[in-house]
């Protein structure tokens, strides 16, 4: 197992819009080791999103490379990715996507039903999942029936039951009232202290300042904590 | 993930729109519904044409005179009177036609028969005993004519069954006295029912007599006929009946050329066919039209698809994001694709159902509904459905995570 969970060395991405080329990375070099927890920011347009994009496997690199947990995901196809991001990633997003036709223990199963595990071991392991982040009493609740904190809640556990090497979360708190983003915000601290990998991707500072670590995006570059340019070192 | 896990998710999809579900198939479901009922209308009509030709007797040829082509003009079917008892006697020597077993020559008139009170107007047939073999005639009562009731003149008849019901209601007929054209017959048997009592033309009211009775007392002819029925050895035997009894008829006629036959021969597969073929050609034409309503019905449910589709980016691109293989999303709306085809198809087949068992209340036509041909538009339902998903479904495997996740 390598230390670093994530490590993006010159990794460039060019969106091509007809002839003209948009460059929206521009050579990012970063590490995040294991049990780190880490907040990218940054403005809107500086990269930010493609950033999470690519280190979440739902796109692809221009030129540099990206090793996740160990294995170069550069050079696969859609095929391939759809089993890296099933088994090494777990998502959080910024509007919950729960299924709205599915009850909480549904929802959490998910990722375990394109895993291919056996149905008594899914339910089992969603609902200890539901457990761990304090809903074991609302695994039949379907979504429109939990809070916005709950849904995100679920979406914690949904991102936990794969059992992935990096937790990956896109502006986590960016629908939830102060409450919730507080309740949240335990819950993700909780998971780090437990020692897993945490990439969250914010704007808010309140956010930003729970994670260890700083890193921002400006202009497709990502720069430290104390604005320095990053380099093949690790910050 | 299996095969019915991903057909689970799908039929849950088609469940929770339930409605949009319903008004999706109804193109396939009128469809195949219009095509199972239109077929089977042309094959219920079919079997009955069918029926009743058989019901005229087993490897049968019945030739009529007439029909012929003589200098361009073509004499109207048994108009003509050029069929004669001679030649019934000539086809009936083996070593003239060996294939023919039994030849049963007719003269038929219509006549009024009187019992009583009762009169009622049947067709006399002038027959010989024979003609209860040729036809496969059963008997319900008393017994057929003999070669003595021939021989001896003998005033007797033969009911057909619905005759006899008509004259005597229920009493039995056999010995009872009618008159026909004032000469008193004695009935000495009843025919049971031919099975094809619907027709027109019944095979079951007839008076059936010795033919050199009738042509003393009733007026038939005694040389000139209005059909000879022959029956073939076998029914392999079928064709070179055909065959001598053409060439010996020729030769007795006179006549050289086939083309200039002053008789002809039909056999029962030549009238079923020329009774079946048309059905065969409106049963085409009309399941072809209703068969335009299916192709109608895949582009709705294709349509549907495309919409779906539109309206469940998010959960695509979240679906792929937890590790859904491309394949999977594709073989996720195939499914969903192919039960909406699949549910149309059996709506469809219980519409068709319900036809089948109204239509022939309402329009006296029956309705022949196979499970092969049942079977086969369950397939072809499917299969629409399928076809109809194949575009939707590759769309959707296609669409980009991202793209599918930040659509609002």
């Amino acid at each position: 197992m390598s230390e670093l969970v994530v490590d993006l060395s010159e990794v460039c991405k060019t969106y091509r819009n007809g002839t003209l080329e948009v460059p929206a990375l521009r050579g990012v070099t970063l590490g995040v080791r294991r049990g780190e927890y880490v907040a990218i920011m940054g403005p809107s347009g500086s990269g930010k999103s493609t950033l999470m994009n690519i280190l979440g496997c739902l796109d692809t690199i221009t030129s540099g490379r990206y090793l996740l947990d160990g294995e170069d995901v550069a050079e696969l196809d859609e095929e391939e990715l759809s089993v890296i991001r099933n088994q090494r990633i777990g998502f959080i997003f910024q509007q919950f996507n729960l299924l709205p036709a599915l009850s909480a223990w549904r929802n959490v199963e998910l990722p375990l039903c394109y895993a291919g595990v056996s149905r008594a071991e899914r339910k089992q392991r969603a609902i200890q999942s539901l457990e761990r982040v304090g809903l074991g009493s609302r695994i039949g609740h379907r979504p429109g029936e939990l809070s916005g904190g709950q849904q995100q809640r679920v979406a914690v556990a949904r991102a936990l039951v794969g059992d992935p090497a990096l937790i990956l979360a896109d502006e986590p708190t960016g629908n939830l009232d102060s409450v919730s983003t507080a309740d949240v915000l335990a819950l993700i601290d909780e998971l780090h202290a437990a020692g897993r990998t945490i990439i969250v991707i914010t704007h808010e500072a309140e956010v930003a300042d729970r994670a260890e670590r700083i890193v921002h995006v400006r202009d497709g570059l990502v720069y430290d904590d104390a604005g320095v340019l990053a380099s093949g070192a690790l910050a | 993930m299996k095969v019915w896990e991903t057909l689970a998710v799908a039929a849950g999809a088609v469940r929770l729109n339930r409605v949009r579900s319903l008004l999706t198939v109804l193109g396939i479901m009128i469809g195949i519904a219009s095509v199972s009922l239109t077929v089977g209308l042309g094959q219920g009509a079919q079997n009955q044409v069918r029926e009743q030709i058989n019901a005229l007797g087993s490897n049968l040829l019945i030739v009529s005179p007439g029909s012929s082509t003589s200098g361009g003009v073509r004499g109207g079917f048994g108009s003509a009177t050029t069929l004669a008892r001679a030649d019934a006697e000539a086809l009936a020597d083996p070593s003239v036609a060996p294939s023919i077993g039994a030849v049963a020559p007719v003269a038929t008139m219509q006549q009024v028969i009187t019992y009583g009170e009762q009169t009622w107007t049947s067709s006399v047939v002038a027959a010989t005993p024979d003609w209860q073999t040729v036809r496969s005639r059963t008997l319900a009562g008393g017994r057929f004519l003999t070669d003595a009731d021939l021989a001896d003149l003998g005033k007797v008849v033969v009911l057909g069954s619905s005759t006899a019901e008509e004259l005597l209601g229920g009493r039995n007929p056999v010995g009872a006295e009618v008159q026909i054209n004032a000469t008193t017959f004695t009935v000495i048997g009843v025919l049971g029912a031919s099975g094809s009592s619907s027709s027109a033309t019944s095979d079951d009211d007839v008076v059936i007599m010795p033919w050199t009775t009738a042509s003393t007392t009733v007026g038939t002819s005694a040389t000139t006929l209005s059909s000879i029925y022959l029956q073939a050895t076998d029914s392999g035997a079928l064709s070179a009946a055909y065959q001598q009894a053409d060439s010996a008829l020729l030769t007795l006629h006179g006549i050289s050329s086939s083309d200039d036959a002053d008789f002809t021969i039909t056999s029962q597969e030549s009238i079923v066919e020329a009774a079946t073929a048309t059905d065969r050609t409106l049963t085409v034409l009309l399941g072809g039209i209703a068969g335009i309503s299916l192709l109608v019905g895949g582009i709705g449910v294709m349509n549907i698809m495309l919409v779906s589709v539109s309206e469940r980016i998010r959960e695509i691109g979240l679906r792929k994001a937890l590790g859904a293989a491309p394949r999977l999303i594709r073989r996720q709306f195939l499914m969903e694709a192919g039960i909406l085809g699949l549910a149309g198809g059996i709506l469809g087949l219980g519409i068709a159902a319900l036809g089948a068992w109204l239509l022939p209340k309402l329009i006296s036509q029956p309705v022949t509904m196979s499970l092969w041909a049942s079977a086969g538009a369950l397939v072809v339902a499917v299969g629409i459905g399928l076809i109809a998903g194949v575009y939707p479904a590759t769309r959707a495997a296609r669409l980009a995570p991202i793209d599918a996740l930040r659509r609002e």
